[in-house]
């Protein structure tokens, strides 16, 4: 019987059944992604990292950190620190980070290099491994030269991959490796040059690095210097990409939820139809599990192919994710096909099949025989408390579900919450928009026109699920491309005029004025000439720095306590910054006492309030102050922010460097600046802002990318639900038609009804998505980004057109079937 | 009198699988202007489909149907549309109203697609006459079966039709309220002088009618006046 039933009704049956593959395909696809990542990640940590250990130190490594890392004996090291380098050939310039090496690093994994032979013999040979997009950037190819400060080396090869980099973190400032014994020819490495020294250490011999770790980290810690571990290294990692993998889930997880919600409603107008059939059964004797069964089983077999067939598409689609994310992953990911995901996919389809269709199927379970000689609407609704229990079973599932994405029960809850109020805004909105159509219908309007609206109303109409469909994907797509907006706003200073575009770092005091000129020859605003003064902390609140290392009570963050904090001074806050408590003191006299302004977040770090003794030692002297006040700093700015900032008259004559800001007009003024800056002062380092916004907007397409993905498997599923609804009501369609036509309505008069039907369902849907993605977007950007709201355009103009045309063309492709019977057939039929 | 209904060798057949059943075949007759006129037979003669194919509601495999003077091969599915809306009026045993439009919105669409203006207004004293006053705001599914045929009734007396095709009219209701439908359909019958053509099981509605077409298996058995029947 079951089998008998499902034949007659296959082609809806089957549209069931694509509402829950899209769902299932999208988690299944997202989940195996994400477990292959796991295990790639714990296979590959050691050549991630090249080393089983790094020690890693900013600055020289202290006597103490000296002696540690001498006692292990290590296998290679580096200094690595960021420089312009000059390319003879044709004068181009770029920051880079150079990287002074010696040793056979990486010791697991490989340099990748073209040559292939340069890795092994760019130290032997004395040449330098150049970045291979930067070779690409500037034509300049292997056996060309490259200038690094004072020393030009011949290029061995250019650099595809080296374990530890991503093409991301490689792009501000890309890589240049030279072997080490160059760099003090190099003279770059000068007063205030920022470097950090790492330890390359290879010890198969050592079987529990966390032990290892517990023993040598606080030793190093103390020092100022960092232990990092293959393993830690990939305990990390892999935190970074789950938290990826699970943002991905849950939007997976939204796809299944709507198919789900499409199948619901399906099986609503299915079983509302059957009601009849099922009453016959029981008359002739069928028992209420034998007519609930045929049913259940019908749904549950629906569930369990949509399931698998998903997880097979699931298994195809997942092959497309590594492509799209390789720039994100320091190493390449292996696909391989385990059988969990495809269990869970059938399982999952099941669950959520049944679970969705019970309320409807419960009520072949309460349909009276009598409803043979009349169906009573009402009566075969299962009891209040029934209803109550499947939906409770629902929101558990719901909840375990989330719960075994996220393992956190808290986020779990929240994100079960948050859908639901999704859901019943998207829907509310619906409904609150019928009910306003209803409440004032147009009664002067033409007939097709108030025909069509008369249809969202019609018995078995879908208005409700389509809106929450089309809503939530558009709601998706939308607040994407809202929020790139505000994080694009953030960056958005190349195209202002009076920004600057150019920041020289590292500027000497005795090269202060003779940079200057140059900047002013070339035309060009010096927007900021601002001191640099280093400084570490040596007491806070009365407590020796050293004390506090030691005491493990203490509530300061431990990087308050090794920082080397880059200070400046001046008389005025700039934009970036806001007084938070306390009073700004612009200036102060020789033998006052000394008030300095910190930022908010060093207050929190350090436990210091205004009016608390801080004791600096600049270069050996010591500083004694006191917190003045405490400023709000914006660091998302693109702009110079200072945690410590000294009035003036007191840091003038202590030991300094400059960073000067400039705004060059176009991208050749810009190149001609660096080539001559480079030149005369080769130890300054050059921050092109204009390329570092372009990769920015890089990352973030990269990154939309992956959510429209999401977005579009939410589409498609509305979609496939839209699909799946025209298709249920269409045999009532084609008997009002039919109707219509025998009362000699043309074909016109039934496309415009349709069209305006569907124009409105597409219009709703997606304005309701539109507007519902620009308030979270404006709480994103109030709450979490800080940041002025001008929302884009584009959902507007773009979306909500696309969208709506995506519907009607749905719509009206449908009716074609309807226009094409014959009507005496039809009346025929239903006679 | 002039003839508004002229049927000439029709033929219909039905393919199933590969069989061809054929369902009618040489039928020829023609209705007069004003006339009252029934179609009677036994179930599976062909009644239903040679109602339709008069209507110009399907096509037939041969022969020829001139509907108000229009041969209705020759027009298209809208034409044969825009023919019916302005000349024909339709009343199903099954009521065939739209679910959700209201007694009164039902009994406008004819003329709604036609573009009146007083749409509203001439449906509201069709139903007045059909007796249903108090109901004009109630959708199909709150009316009786004969409050719901006599809204039909409303329905196709509304665009002033030239002829009225109506099939087993009374065939879902009981016998007091079809006569009643009955009674309404024939007085304004009289009144607008509308050609009445009726399928229908009931010899004894045939007979109040003037000419009886007889079918059987497809095929026309006798075409008589009443008063010679």
């Amino acid at each position: 019987m079951v089998w008998r039933d499902a034949k007659a009704s296959r082609t809806r049956l089957l549209l069931f059944m694509a509402s829950i593959i899209l769902g299932i395909a999208a988690v299944v696809s997202i989940q195996l992604f994400s477990s292959n990542l796991k295990d790639n990640i714990y296979r590959q940590s050691k050549s991630l990292m090249g080393a089983d250990y790094i020690i890693d130190t900013r600055n020289s490594p202290t006597e103490r950190a000296q002696a540690i890392i001498d006692s292990l004996v290590p296998d290679a090291m580096e200094v690595n620190f960021m420089s312009m380098i000059a390319f003879p050939k044709n004068g181009g310039t770029k920051l880079v980070r150079v990287r002074g090496m010696e040793g056979d690093f990486p010791f697991y994994g490989s340099i990748d290099t073209q040559p292939i032979s340069a890795a092994s013999n760019y130290q032997d040979l004395g040449g330098a491994l150049v970045d291979a997009t930067l070779l690409l950037q500037f034509d300049v190819k292997p056996g060309d030269s490259i200038k690094v400060g004072e020393v030009t080396l011949p290029i061995s090869g250019s650099l595809k991959a080296i374990p530890g980099s991503t093409a991301i973190s490689t792009s501000v400032a890309p890589p240049i490796i030279i072997p080490y014994r160059f760099i003090d020819d190099t003279q770059l490495l000068q007063f205030g040059s920022r470097k950090e020294y790492q330890y390359f250490f290879k010890a198969p011999e050592i079987s529990d690095f966390n032990l290892f770790e517990e023993q040598i980290g606080p030793k190093l810690d103390a020092e100022g210097s960092d232990l990092d571990t293959h393993s830690a290294t990939s305990q990390r990692l892999g935190r970074r990409y789950e938290n990826v993998g699970k943002f991905l889930n849950l939007a997976a997880f939204i796809a299944l939820l709507l198919g789900c919600i499409g199948i619901a409603s399906s099986v609503h107008i299915y079983i509302k139809e059957k009601l009849n059939a099922i009453a016959i059964l029981k008359c002739m004797g069928a028992s209420r599990l034998q007519s609930f069964l045929i049913f259940l089983i019908q749904i549950a077999g629906i569930g369990m192919v949509g399931g698998f067939i998903g997880s097979l598409i699931g298994i195809g689609v997942q092959e497309l994710f590594p492509y799209f994310l390789k720039d994100f992953l320091p190493f390449d990911v292996e696909i391989s096909i385990s059988v969990q995901p495809i269990i869970i996919g059938v399982l999952l389809g099941l669950c959520m099949s049944v679970l969705f269709a019970l309320l409807p199927l419960l009520r072949t379970w309460y349909v009276s025989p009598l409803d043979v000689l009349r169906i009573d609407e009402q009566g075969s609704k299962a009891p209040q408390n029934i209803r109550l229990l499947v939906f409770g079973c629902i929101v558990i599932f719901l909840y375990a579900f989330s719960f075994w994405l996220l393992s956190d029960a808290i986020y779990a809850l929240g994100f079960v919450i948050a859908t639901l109020i999704t859901f019943t805004v998207l829907g509310g909105v619906a409904l609150l928009s019928i009910r306003t159509i209803r409440r004032f219908f147009p009664k002067q309007w033409g007939f097709t026109a108030r025909q069509s609206l008369l249809n969202l109303f019609r018995p078995n109409n879908q208005t409700v699920v389509l809106v929450v469909a089309i809503g939530l994907g558009t709601f998706l797509i939308s607040t994407l491309y809202f929020t790139k907006d505000i994080l694009l706003s953030k960056t958005d200073v190349g195209q202002m005029d009076e920004s600057a575009n150019i920041i020289i770092l590292d500027v000497q005091r005795e090269q202060r004025d003779a940079v200057v000129q140059s900047i002013s020859a070339e035309g060009m605003p010096i927007l900021d000439n601002i001191p640099l003064v280093t400084m570490r902390m040596h007491s806070i609140k009365g407590r020796m720095v050293n004390e506090l290392r030691k005491d493990t009570t203490h509530q300061v963050r431990g990087w308050i306590l090794n920082h080397e904090f880059r200070t400046t001074y001046r008389d005025s806050l700039i934009a970036s910054e806001e007084m938070a408590e306390g009073e700004w003191t612009p200036t102060l006299e020789p033998g006052e006492p000394i008030v300095i302004s910190i930022s908010d977040n060093l207050a929190n770090d350090a436990k210091v309030g205004v009016g608390d003794p801080i004791v600096f030692n600049v270069q050996g002297m010591l500083i004694e102050t006191t917190v003045g006040s405490i400023r709000q700093v914006d660091w998302a700015r693109v702009q110079l922010n200072f945690s410590v900032v000294f009035p003036k008259g007191v840091l003038e004559d202590a030991p300094q460097f400059n960073v000067l800001s400039t705004s060059a007009p176009d991208e050749q003024s810009s190149a001609k600046l660096q080539r001559d800056l480079v030149a005369e002062f080769p130890n300054v380092s050059i921050i092109d802002l204009r390329q570092v916004i372009t990769l920015i907007e890089d990352i973030l397409d990269k990154v939309s990318w992956i959510i429209n993905f999401m977005a579009f498997f939410s589409i498609f599923t509305g979609i496939i639900v839209l699909i799946g609804s025209v298709l249920t009501s269409k045999y009532q369609r084609i008997k009002e038609s039919v109707l219509l036509r025998t009362l000699g309505a043309k074909n016109t008069h039934i496309r415009q009804i349709t069209a305006f039907e569907y124009l409105f369902l597409g219009l709703l849907g997606s304005l309701v998505g539109i507007l519902l993605a620009l308030v979270s977007s404006l709480f994103l950007a109030l709450f979490v980004f800080n940041e002025p709201f001008y929302p884009s355009m584009i959902p507007f103009l773009v979306f909500l057109p696309g969208i709506t045309l995506l519907v009607l063309v749905i719509g009206l492709s449908n009716i074609r079937s309807v226009l094409k019977s014959s009507p005496l057939e039809v009346l025929r039929r239903e006679g | 009198m002039s003839k508004i209904l002229k049927i000439n060798g029709l033929e219909k057949t039905y393919s199933s699988g590969n069989k061809q059943l054929t369902v009618l075949q040489n039928i020829t007759f023609n209705v007069e202007k004003g006339q009252t006129f029934s179609i009677v037979g036994p179930s599976g003669s062909g009644k239903t489909t040679l109602l339709g194919l008069c209507a110009g509601l399907d096509q037939p495999n041969r022969g020829t149907v001139e509907l108000c003077g229009k041969d209705l091969s020759e027009l298209d599915e809208d034409q044969r549309a825009q023919l019916r809306n302005e000349n024909v009026g339709f009343i199903f045993q099954n009521f065939q109203l739209l679910p959700t439009l209201t007694a009164l919105e039902n009994v406008s669409v004819p003329l709604e697609l036609q573009g009146s203006s007083t749409a509203t207004q001439t449906s509201m004293t069709l139903l007045e006459k059909v007796g249903l006053k108090d109901r004009v705001h109630h959708y199909p599914s709150q009316l009786s079966g004969g409050e719901q045929q006599r809204v039909a009734l409303a329905r196709a007396f509304a665009n002033a039709p030239s002829i009225l095709f109506a099939d087993e009219p009374t065939g879902n209701l009981d016998e007091e309220t079809g006569e009643k439908v009955i009674q309404l359909l024939l007085d304004l019958n009289k009144e607008t002088g509308t050609t009445l053509v009726i399928i229908t099981h009931d010899l004894e509605l045939a007979n109040r009618t003037q000419q009886i077409l007889r079918l059987k298996g497809g095929e026309i058995l006798t075409n008589q006046p009443t008063a010679v029947l």
